[in-house]
């Protein structure tokens, strides 16, 4: 169970994950995966049609998706406030709250709280903020028994790996390679058929449940109105990991927060919809404090951990809305570069569109500079967005702040100030493009090149560069077309050019 | 998508036709130039025009680009409509000058009142000029490429497929990935050339199962993106600019298709 790289202190500061300086290599490496793309197709061919095809039956998706973005534009607005109420409404139904500024002092309350009760044995409902915080290895150290209990994230657990994907954590495996692991791992008769790999999966897992004297969630929705927090599953990991062992811990972003009760409904509905095409997924779990004297079932106590861990910069920054994301990963699964690529070569907890946002302000904006600038702006993760994020403009800030921090190469930085000056003196330019037709000749064919040189090679690894063209538009401007005239009855001619 | 506007069509528009345009594509500024003519509206082509600033503003060099786009405002300053036949491009003016800049009451208040009146060319057609059958003639099996800003910063879908359904000889055929990125992204292509290569691959092979022997977009940087692995891998499509389309056969002798 134990993750291979948890012994291995070079990794140990990614915490498994490949880290984000060699996104490059990891990419390119990526690309090479036979089993990883074969497994990337699932995006296409069903995350992708599914979300869409629930949106559309929504019928009012675009009204849904804006309240959605104005409920956590005010909450924003007022996070403190909202919080506060939260922790008190909380307290008030006997959850005990937890304030942690950072990773380490989230991982200290959590073992703290272990070691208070005695526990043991660990069962965990899949949660990001745990990965953000490393929380496994961690416990691992601390002698805990620790066991994802969602079936993707047991799946990589027991492969030693991070997840790939926000909610898909295996979603770069292969069926088969989930196979192979499970047979290996759990020494069951090899089966490829996906309901006698998920009863195995479930056999293995009721047990841990039965064992387990914690359970550690993350937390979807916190409503501040009632103190209550809300868990969204499809696989009752949620539910067990909250109500099975003696002792409850969610972690929660302290983003996490909505207002009122009202407004979970309309936040569920473009959360399901966008993350899995669902109208509403198989486990909607909420919690308003631990068990009472009459209840039947729940745990004897229930903690929340409100984590910052760098939320308040994000919420003080231009990039604010990036910390209005739902974890739904609709973004990564119409990403063409995320298709292409996965998750792990982004190299840290959170990949895709909204990983590349997050990832530079969690963990360094020199060293995962990367991730904002590989990607071609194209904008399919805003439109695919429960809450409209501008992604590529937040890529477009983060860009803006590695050159105002100098975290550029300098030949970068010197090819545009030698671009600006040339584009701001109309004769240079021309002279400029008059030279690179000369450059050009004797390497041009009918119209093209099939080699650039540094630093514009990498154009040319698979694709001919269309040579500057023997006559520029300016040229025809000054040689033919301002002599010509518009037709000159004009209004003969609008008449004869219909609109169909 | 938007109505036709109610005010009497355009009599002049100054053009803005972009360095790629420029230097790449002179085809694509030429035929825009001529299906305006035919339209009855005068163009002119301010001669100090470089580039829109996009590079240095994507790459996260503002104050390159300021300068770049300062001159911009300044020189279209008295224009009506600035027409940019380029998805891209029309949207660094439309969207990004102003949030350029925002900080700056007297430019920004130009960089948004230049933004109202910058249109690319499919949509000033459509929307402005109120027309969509213009009269050209060409044979053949037409994919369009919607290009990433032209679709998803301006919202343009609709208006270049309204075209090209309209051109006498062209089937517009359907491509499954028509709104997917080409990988291209300017400098992107360069600095990431195997993700942007596998993007382009794909794109590819959505063209190649369209059946489509032509390929239509509104963005030089697209066409030449794609173009240039076409070539590469020595396929016969046939790439063209929305403009040339829309000006080719009948059309390019000025005459006006019957009613």
């Amino acid at each position: 169970m134990q993750p291979s790289t948890a012994s291995d202190p070079t990794l140990r500061s990614h915490a498994g994950h490949l880290g984000t300086e060699g996104f490059q290599e990891h990419a390119r490496q990526a690309l090479q995966d036979a089993p990883l793309q074969q497994a990337l197709q699932l995006l296409v061919t069903n995350f992708v049609p599914r979300r869409v095809a629930a949106m559309a039956a929504l019928g009012n998706a675009e009204v849904l998706r804006t309240e959605a973005r104005d409920i956590k534009e005010r909450t924003m607005a007022r996070l403190d406030e909202y919080l506060e109420l939260f922790a008190m409404q909380a307290q008030r139904v006997g959850v005990q709250v937890h304030w942690a500024q950072d990773a380490a002092e989230a991982r200290q309350i959590i073992t703290g709280i272990a070691q208070d009760i005695g526990a043991r044995v660990i069962v965990k409902g899949k949660s990001m903020a745990t990965e953000e915080i490393h929380l496994n290895p961690h416990l691992e150290q601390h002698g805990y028994e620790v066991i994802e209990t969602d079936l993707g994230e047991y799946i990589i657990q027991l492969a030693g790996e991070t997840p790939s994907h926000i909610i898909a954590p295996a979603i770069h495996k292969t069926r088969q390679q989930i196979a192979a692991l499970l047979h290996e791992q759990l020494g069951t008769p090899y089966t490829e058929v996906i309901p006698e790999m998920t009863q195995i999966a479930r056999r293995a897992l009721r047990e841990q449940f039965l064992r387990a004297d914690m359970g550690i969630t993350g937390v979807n929705f916190a409503i501040a109105e009632t103190g209550s927090i809300v868990l969204v599953t499809n696989e009752g990991n949620g539910r067990l990991s909250s109500t099975m062992p003696r002792v409850h811990v969610a972690l929660m972003g302290m983003e996490k927060v909505i207002p009122r009760l009202a407004d979970l409904a309309g936040m569920l509905k473009v959360l399901t919809n966008s993350a899995t095409g669902q109208k509403i997924s198989s486990y909607v779990t909420m919690l308003t404090g631990p068990q009472r004297a009459h209840d039947l079932d729940g745990p004897e106590a229930l903690h929340v951990v409100i984590l910052d861990n760098g939320r308040s910069a994000i919420l003080r920054s231009a990039n604010r809305e990036a910390l209005y994301c739902l974890r739904c990963g609709a973004c990564l699964n119409v990403c063409p570069i995320y298709q292409n690529i996965g998750g792990h070569a982004y190299g840290w907890v959170y990949p895709g569109p909204i990983g590349a946002v997050l990832t530079p302000m969690f963990t360094g904006l020199d060293t995962a500079q990367h991730l904002p600038r590989a990607s071609t702006l194209c904008g399919a993760c805003r439109e695919a967005c429960p809450v409209k994020i501008n992604i590529p403009h937040l890529l477009l800030n983060l860009r803006q702040q590695l050159v105002e921090r100098h975290d550029v190469p300098w030949v970068e930085r010197a090819l545009f100030t030698l671009w600006a000056w040339i584009m701001q003196h109309p004769q240079l330019y021309k002279s400029a493009v008059a030279l690179a037709a000369l450059a050009q000749k004797p390497f041009a064919h009918q119209g093209w090149l099939s080699k650039l040189p540094a630093p514009f090679s990498g154009w040319t690894q698979s694709r001919d560069f269309k040579a500057v063209a023997a006559r520029s538009f300016r040229q025809r401007w000054q040689e033919t077309l301002q002599h010509e005239r518009p037709v000159a009855s004009s209004v003969a001619a609008r008449e004869g050019i219909s609109h169909e | 998508m938007a109505e036709p506007a109610e005010q009497p069509r355009p009599a002049r528009v100054a053009l803005f036709v972009t360095c790629l345009g420029d230097v790449f594509y002179p085809e694509a500024g030429e035929a825009t130039v001529r299906l305006l003519h035919r339209l009855g509206i005068a163009v002119d082509f301010p001669l100090g025009q470089t580039c829109c600033g996009q590079p240095a503003f994507n790459a996260g060099f503002h104050q390159p680009a300021k300068d770049v786009a300062r001159r911009n405002l300044a020189l279209f300053a008295g224009a009506e409509y600035i027409i940019v036949p380029s998805g891209s491009c029309a949207a660094m003016w439309r969207v990004f000058y102003p949030e350029l800049f925002a900080d700056d009451p007297v430019l920004g208040a130009q960089a948004e009142a230049l933004a109202a009146r910058t249109y690319e060319l499919s949509a000033f057609l459509v929307n402005v000029v109120g027309i969509e059958r213009l009269g050209a003639v060409f044979q053949g099996k037409v994919a369009y490429h919607a290009s990433c800003h032209l679709l998803r910063e301006l919202g343009v879908a609709e208006e270049p497929r309204r075209l090209i359904t309209q051109v006498e000889g062209t089937e517009l055929v359907p491509m499954d990935l028509a709104e997917q990125c080409c990988g291209f992204g300017g400098t992107f292509a360069v600095k990431y050339p195997e993700i942007s290569d596998a993007m382009l691959q794909k794109k590819i092979a959505s063209l190649k199962r369209a059946g489509a022997d032509t390929l239509v977009s509104c963005d030089a940087g697209c066409l030449m993106h794609i173009a240039g692995r076409l070539r590469r891998q020595g396929e016969t499509i046939r790439i063209m600019h929305l403009a040339e389309l829309l000006n080719a056969g009948g059309a390019a002798q000025a005459q006006p298709s019957e009613p």
